[in-house]
């Protein structure tokens, strides 16, 4: 998986300098987070149905194997090929086999994250195929030659005048003003005739039905029923955890992905095939299951939940972190809290980029309360931090074991393990912060733990703690 | 091709060596206490369906059964249409007089693309509509055709009786079940095509229909 070495921090940095970057992201964070409460509102049973998802893809995690090889045996009976791939090279080579295979030149692609995880896209321009994205944003940022910020609007980081530009220099389009309406015309036009004349299409899979051999694509544009009606071949690369057990089981995440993502009650088009059995659409399907890193995030039990995601994104627009630094910092293709504990998980640990992520968030919890499949986001990151000092230490280097955050955390670790010590320490914690704590916040902390309120302020502990608070109220 | 796939399966039995031996998937349980089944009078769900249509900014009409052939002729006069796409099993009597009709499959021949690509719109039936959430089902039966009818004209006049809407996402899912299980494939449209990628800004139809009106008819 293509990731960044730098260190979020870092990256951060740079982002932040980004003044038009910032409004741009405020604004869409924003407009999305209050659309999405408007439209999660409306359902009196949405946390039933937020246990009923986050269930189904518990067993569907623990059972993966079993419920994989009914996928395979369902979508060949319907007429597909199921091919499995490691990691990102053996799924490239897949990929670029079959449309070599019908002497394709080009192929049209409908916005799929596990492609650009795994780098599709360089690969069959290295092969001499184009892959011409057909999702607005997507082509905006093809054309623009960048990387996506964000999972569901990957040019938010653009406004008009900038594709207003692009699209002159790109698409030739002369008269061109930057009304969003004339922008979409023009890139219709555009895509249309690649529509019309590609042999093979590409996308990924929102879920795949195992029961039924189901493949589900979940979008806005057409683009994706473009893509997975009108070439003759079509090839799905999803991630081997997008399976779900039975047919029923998307009654569930066709309510909970579309509210939670763009704020809709349901996406304008959803696709759902299986195989080529319907006798119509293209001739030839091809699904190519995709490890890279999974199998690894699985084998953690608490790290696993990550595994879960259902990409809607709604935890990005609640993240105050994600907010200011936007997608790129992140330095993969998952931004957001949901990248900060898959990417690491995915990548390994012991790496710069990857390993500062569990890093990159303030513990606030938003990102845990929206999430659609109960993703203990908060939890997750904790548990990682844990993991990348413990593997730091096990390095061996003299550094790593006199890290002071290493020795906080093993002191913490210690703490919350038990009750009598963790009160007392919150006893002295309230004798002691008296001289550093300012109207409910702590800016700087002493001496080695400095560094950590160099870039966060601390809630002060609070006069009271719950413990006592229940104790004397109802004790 | 099967080394990946022993590899990747022994990977997974590997990662969920925490998972019991004797545990089945069926032994974690999957709490269905949503709504599954709907309690509102179907007249109810019928004016919500309606509702949450057109706040797609699709445009709804309900007409009785008699109504129907002049609605379908006033709509296509107002957009000008001509040269109509029609799927199998549009009866004859929905097609108004000098509207030349091109029907999917007749004589054996299906249309192609460039012919669906340059039509003025298609007429279609439906398998059934979604209150909850203003969702048009289509399940490739004869009233609705093949994916491409529905996908390549800019503009989609579809006709739903009330009997074919249900209020709950689960109600419409159970219906749909057995087609499933054929082979069928199966799209839900929710509004006309669109985006925000623009700064948020929502513009109708980037790829698929344009324009999409909905004829709610009472048998
Ligand atoms: S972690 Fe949860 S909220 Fe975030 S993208 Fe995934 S499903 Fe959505």
């Amino acid at each position: 998986m293509r990731v960044s070495e730098r260190p979020f921090q870092a990256l951060a940095r740079e982002a932040l300098a980004d003044s038009q970057l910032r409004r741009n992201l405020g604004h869409a964070t924003a407009t999305i987070r209050k659309k999405r409460a408007a439209a999660v509102s409306e359902l009196p049973d949405w946390e039933e149905l937020r246990e009923a998802g986050a269930a189904i893809k518990e067993r569907a995690l623990r059972h993966l194997d079993e419920y994989l090889v009914r996928l395979e045996e369902s979508v060949t009976k319907a007429g597909g090929e199921v091919h499995w791939a490691r990691d990102a090279r053996e799924a490239n080579r897949i990929v670029a086999g079959i449309a070599k295979g019908h002497g394709a030149r080009e192929v049209v692609k409908v916005k799929s994250i596990a492609t650009d995880e795994i780098g599709l896209n360089d690969h069959l321009a290295k092969e001499g195929i184009e892959a011409v994205e057909t999702d607005l944003a997507e082509l905006i940022i093809q054309l623009a030659g960048e990387e996506s910020s964000h999972i569901l609007v990957p040019a938010i980081h653009k406004n008009r005048a900038e594709i207003r530009e692009l699209f002159r220099e790109k698409l030739g389009a002369k008269d061109l003003s930057d009304d969003p309406r004339d922008l979409t015309e023009t890139a219709r036009r555009y895509l249309r005739e690649r529509f019309l004349s590609a042999k093979v299409g590409i996308s990924g899979a929102n879920f795949a039905v195992a029961e039924t051999g189901t493949v589900c694509v979940v979008e806005s544009e057409g683009n994706g029923r473009m893509c997975t009606t009108l070439p003759e071949v079509l090839v799905t690369v999803m991630g081997i955890e997008k399976v779900v057990p039975t047919w029923r089981d998307l009654e569930v995440f066709m309510q909970l992905l579309p509210r939670s993502s763009t704020a809709e009650r349901m996406n304008p088009y959803t696709s759902f095939w299986s195989g080529t059995s319907s006798g119509e659409g293209p001739r030839e399907f091809h699904l190519v299951l995709l490890d890279n890193g999974r199998t690894q995030a699985l084998s953690d039990p608490k790290g696993r939940q990550a595994l879960r995601c259902i990409r809607c994104s709604a935890c990005l627009n609640v993240c105050p972190v994600y907010e200011r630094v936007g997608g790129h910092s992140y330095g993969s293709v998952y931004p957001g809290p949901i990248g900060a504990i898959l990417t690491p998980q995915l990548t390994g640990l012991g790496r710069k980029g990857p390993d500062s992520l569990p890093y990159a968030s303030s513990l606030c919890g938003a990102c845990y309360e929206v999430c659609p499949v109960k993703i203990n986001i908060p939890e997750v990151l904790i548990h990682l931090r844990g993991r990348v000092v413990r593997n730091r230490q096990d390095s061996g280097s003299p550094a790593a074991k006199l890290d002071p955050e290493g020795a906080a955390m093993r002191t913490l670790a210690r703490t919350f393990a038990d009750r009598r010590l963790y009160e007392a320490a919150q006893k002295l914690a309230r004798a002691g912060q008296w001289p550093l704590a300012r109207g409910g916040k702590i800016r700087r902390l002493p001496g080695p733990l400095s560094g950590w309120t160099a870039v966060r302020d601390l809630e002060a502990v609070p006069r009271e703690t719950f413990r006592e608070w229940w104790r004397r109220e109802r004790g | 091709m099967s080394q990946a796939r022993e590899e990747i399966l022994r990977r997974i039995r590997l990662a969920t060596r925490d998972v019991p031996q004797e545990e089945s998937p069926e032994d974690v349980s999957v709490e269905r206490s949503y709504r599954v089944e709907s309690v509102s009078p179907h007249e109810e769900v019928v004016g919500r369906f309606v509702e949450n249509v057109s706040e797609y900014r699709a445009s709804v009409r309900r007409v009785g059964e008699e109504e129907l052939p002049e609605a379908i002729r006033e709509a296509l006069a107002r957009r000008g249409a001509r040269r109509l796409v029609v799927a199998p099993g549009v009866p004859d009597g929905w097609i108004p007089e000098g509207v030349e009709a091109l029907r999917d499959g007749e004589g054996g021949r299906p249309l192609t693309n460039e012919e669906l690509d340059a039509s003025d719109g298609v007429l279609s039936g439906c398998a059934l509509g979604i209150a909850q959430s203003g969702t048009i089902v289509l399940d490739g039966g004869r009233m609705q055709g093949r994916r491409a009818l529905t996908l390549l004209p800019d503009y989609h006049l579809c006709v739903i009786y009330e009997d074919q809407i249900v209020e709950l996402v689960p109600e419409a899912v159970r219906r749909l079940e057995g087609g499933v299980r054929e082979g069928r494939s199966i799209v839900f449209v929710s509004g006309p095509s669109a985006t925000s990628d623009i700064e948020l800004d929502r513009v109708e139809g980037v790829h698929g229909p344009r324009t999409l009106e909905v004829l709610v008819c009472r048998r």
